[in-house]
């Protein structure tokens, strides 16, 4: 059964601490600039939204790569690069429609999100449970019980 | 270790950046932050030193746990010899802005001299620069921040800077950063003001990952954090209230200063709390709270996100102020409401937005309002004087005073140099309910008599935030002492104080304390910097910064009789609620306090108390 990251905006505090997990499992420091979860603040709203890759079935990076750095892992779904085969071309960050695929300037290749093998750093660091790691196919779950209980529970709660 | 290792010396004069390693033995012995920033700002500044010229020094400090996964650990202090009062002055600040600056490499930035022409600095990792800000001077903190990350067309650097008030030298000129997070009280915008520095703005990539044992560390951080959410204060009041959980109880305890302390409970007090933040308006169904919101690192988000009433007087034909902003965190809601005896929520928040915007401290400046009302009333100040008719309870008078402070203009002047020196001013120095010329925040000194001893012997001037013994005497945290009691006063505001000084200068936020003790922040300092950080140690490095802060202050010309309550606080009862009758014990609490210290009759820490402390 795999897993998909879930997130709820409306739970996120903007402590970053997502961030620095994501940071310290892959790199072994905290470090924000280096994350592949990103938190964005709407200053004028007073949102803020984690943003990062979601693990397309038919991913337009993977299909970009001219070197096929980037494969499925089939446990997790996650598309995972490749640091020994990635070039750095960085196609893929152009065809990425959403923008989670990015370079990385050090290394001299690209990052993304791996779902850390399947035990995500960021969703066992978030406080508030914004980010969780759900059952893939019912990420609808926990909205659908909340209308349930809303029309079907507490209406007819006597 | 978990410092950086190195701070960055800008000597403003000759316009140079220097990088230098940092006094690893001074780390050891004064921890970081507010410490370890104050230990050098001692070691290389005259106390005498007028706190607006260019010789006074400036810096900006993190500690070992800013920018790492340790909740709250995203603070930084600014330290510096502070204008409003003559006194060491250390002000601390949440946001992002510090562990940006950590990030970049740099446990401190000293700033000296005064620059001949207005610049701001900018951080790229181990770059560091000098820039004109010719452009940005005249401009608010709104405008600053979006303005240099527009310029360097990078939307993630962090700014940390001063709008109009810190410019034109307002005593009580904030430092503010990432929009509506400050380093608020005591002046040190208007030092950074008076050496032509607008802003440092900072871009770190290179992240924090100097831990002594790592798997420790994410160990005892996971630990600490389930002790803050686990906890009813850090876990549920604050993320769900915030500070202004206080309001009301406060008032019930008969502790909130109303009227520049006149009385001492607010019959307004239901109208500006957490829970009228939270309450949909007549006007248009909405509450004025949008959400809470953490500063970096932060499991507890105690921070509020509001927006103001698009109907109200304040903001008529004034677009800017309609997105979500800031507040009101308790102090402000206090210092601009309960202490004029206004209730209109909405007020206080365009006040307090002003504050932010323009960047200056809504304590001080509400206290001063406070003032004025009172000579007002008295008949001391006049309307043609004024401006406006200042009555307390007039909303319109606070909100018309908060918009002529920054600049200066007609009255604004006066009310930009505080209480102390307005109320001298125009012979009623008794008006002003301050102590070494710092206003005090929102508890009343005369009911609950720790945090008057606090308050009398805060080395910043009045302020909870150096012994909140509010927690043990309100909330019954660590135990619950009795508000009118003076016995045992002395001993708990040592403790809070020792203690408190090691919280801020490990780089986490003082808030964590309402759960945590030494002994939960022990083990990740063990685990980020070494071994010898014990709780022992912790509490010696506490009461070591604290005297070293006396010791300066004693060196720049205070004595004990700086130590004292302003007469109102001694011979004015409380007229109402449970503290009714009750005048301040400091007589009795002080000679023993200084006791407890080391210290002589005359308030100066004894040569065996400075040995013992290794000072």
């Amino acid at each position: 059964m795999q897993k998909s990251l879930h997130i709820n905006a409306d739970k996120c505090t903007g402590c970053l601490q997502c961030e620095m997990a994501c940071s310290y499992e892959h790199y072994g420091i905290f470090n924000t600039a280096k994350s592949r979860i990103k938190v964005f603040e709407f200053h004028d709203t007073g949102k803020k939204v984690p943003y990062t890759c979601t693990q397309c079935s038919d991913a337009w990076c993977l299909q970009a790569c001219p070197v096929d750095a980037i494969t499925l892992d089939l446990i997790t779904g996650a598309k995972v690069v490749s640091e020994d085969t990635c070039v750095g071309c960085k196609v893929c960050t152009i065809s990425c429609p959403f923008g989670t695929i990015n370079y990385v300037q050090e290394t001299g290749k690209v990052q993304k999100c791996d779902l850390c093998g399947g035990d995500p750093a960021c969703a066992t660091a978030c406080p508030t449970q914004a980010i969780t790691y759900v059952d893939a196919d019912w990420t609808g779950l926990d909205k659908m019980r909340e209308w349930a209980d809303k029309l079907g529970n507490q209406n007819n709660a006597n | 270790m978990s410092w950086a290792g190195k701070l960055l010396r800008v000597n403003l004069s000759a316009g140079t950046c220097k990088s230098e390693l940092l006094n690893m033995k001074w780390a050891k012995e004064y921890l970081g932050s507010r410490g370890l920033a104050s230990k050098y700002l001692v070691e290389e500044l005259d106390p005498k030193v007028d706190p607006l010229s260019p010789e006074n020094k400036i810096i900006w400090a993190t500690g070992p746990l800013t920018g790492t996964m340790a909740s709250t650990g995203g603070r930084y202090t600014v330290v510096t010899k502070g204008p409003l009062t003559g006194a060491i002055a250390c002000s601390n600040s949440g946001g992002y802005w510090g562990a940006e600056l950590k990030m970049a490499g740099w446990d401190m930035v000293i700033f000296e001299g005064k620059s001949p022409k207005p610049v701001y600095l900018l951080i790229e990792n181990d770059k560091a620069e000098l820039i004109d800000a010719s452009e940005l001077w005249g401009k608010t903190v709104w405008e600053t921040e979006p303005a240099i990350k527009t310029k360097h067309q990078d939307p993630q650097i962090r700014v940390s800077c001063i709008g109009r008030a810190g410019e034109n030298q307002v005593l009580y000129a904030a430092v503010v950063n990432d929009l509506h997070r400050a380093a608020g009280r005591s002046g040190v915008g208007a030092v950074m003001g008076s050496k032509n520095l607008k802003a440092i703005a900072v871009r770190g990539t290179k992240g924090v990952g100097n831990l002594k044992d790592p798997k420790a560390f994410m160990a005892a951080t996971a630990a600490a954090k389930a002790v803050l959410s686990g906890n009813a204060v850090t876990g549920q009041g604050l993320p769900t209230y915030g500070t202004q959980v206080l309001m009301n109880v406060i008032n019930e305890v008969g502790g909130l200063p109303t009227r520049n302390h006149r009385d001492v409970q607010f019959d307004g007090a239901k109208d500006i709390s957490a829970e009228a933040m939270a309450t949909p308006r007549h006007s248009d169904g909405k509450a004025q709270l949008v959400t809470n919101q953490a500063c970096f690192a932060c499991t507890i988000a105690c921070g509020r996100i509001s927006k103001i009433d698009e109907t109200h007087f304040t903001v008529e034909n004034k677009p800017q102020y309609f997105g979500a902003s800031g507040g009101l965190e308790y102090e402000a809601a206090w210092a601009l409401g309960a202490a004029n005896g206004v209730n209109d929520l909405e007020a206080l928040q365009y006040a307090n937005m002003l504050c932010n915007e323009d960047g200056f401290d809504p304590i001080t400046f509400g206290a001063t309002v406070g003032a004025v009302m009172e000579l007002y009333e008295m008949g001391i100040l006049k309307k043609e004087q004024l401006g406006i008719e200042a009555p307390f309870g007039s909303a319109k008078a606070l909100c018309y005073f908060a918009e002529i402070t920054a600049n200066g203009t007609g009255f604004g002047k006066e009310l930009g140099m505080g209480s102390a020196r307005l109320t001298k001013h125009y012979g009623q120095p008794d008006l002003s309910m301050s102590v070494k010329g710092q206003e005090f925040p929102a508890y009343d000194g005369r009911v609950i008599q720790g945090i008057g001893l606090a308050y009398a012997t805060s080395n910043r001037g009045a302020c909870h935030l150096r012994g909140y013994t509010i927690a043990s005497e309100v909330l019954g945290i660590p135990v619950k002492t009795e508000p009118s009691e003076t016995a045992g006063k002395p001993e708990l505001v040592k403790a809070f104080q020792d203690a408190t000084a090691a919280f801020d200068s490990a780089g986490i936020c003082i808030f964590t304390s309402f759960a945590w003790t030494l002994a939960d922040v022990a083990p990740q300092l063990q685990a980020a910097c070494g071994d010898e950080f014990t709780v022992e140690n912790l509490t010696l490095i506490g009461e070591r910064i604290w005297n070293m802060e006396r010791d300066f202050n004693n060196r720049a010309g205070f004595t004990h009789k700086d130590d004292k309550l302003p007469k109102r606080l001694m011979t004015e009862a409380a007229k109402t609620g449970p503290g009714k009758g009750s005048v301040s014990g400091l007589d009795k609490m002080l000679p023993e306090y200084y006791k407890i210290r080391g210290w002589d009759p005359e308030g100066r820490p004894s040569a065996d108390t400075l040995k013992r402390l290794g000072l």
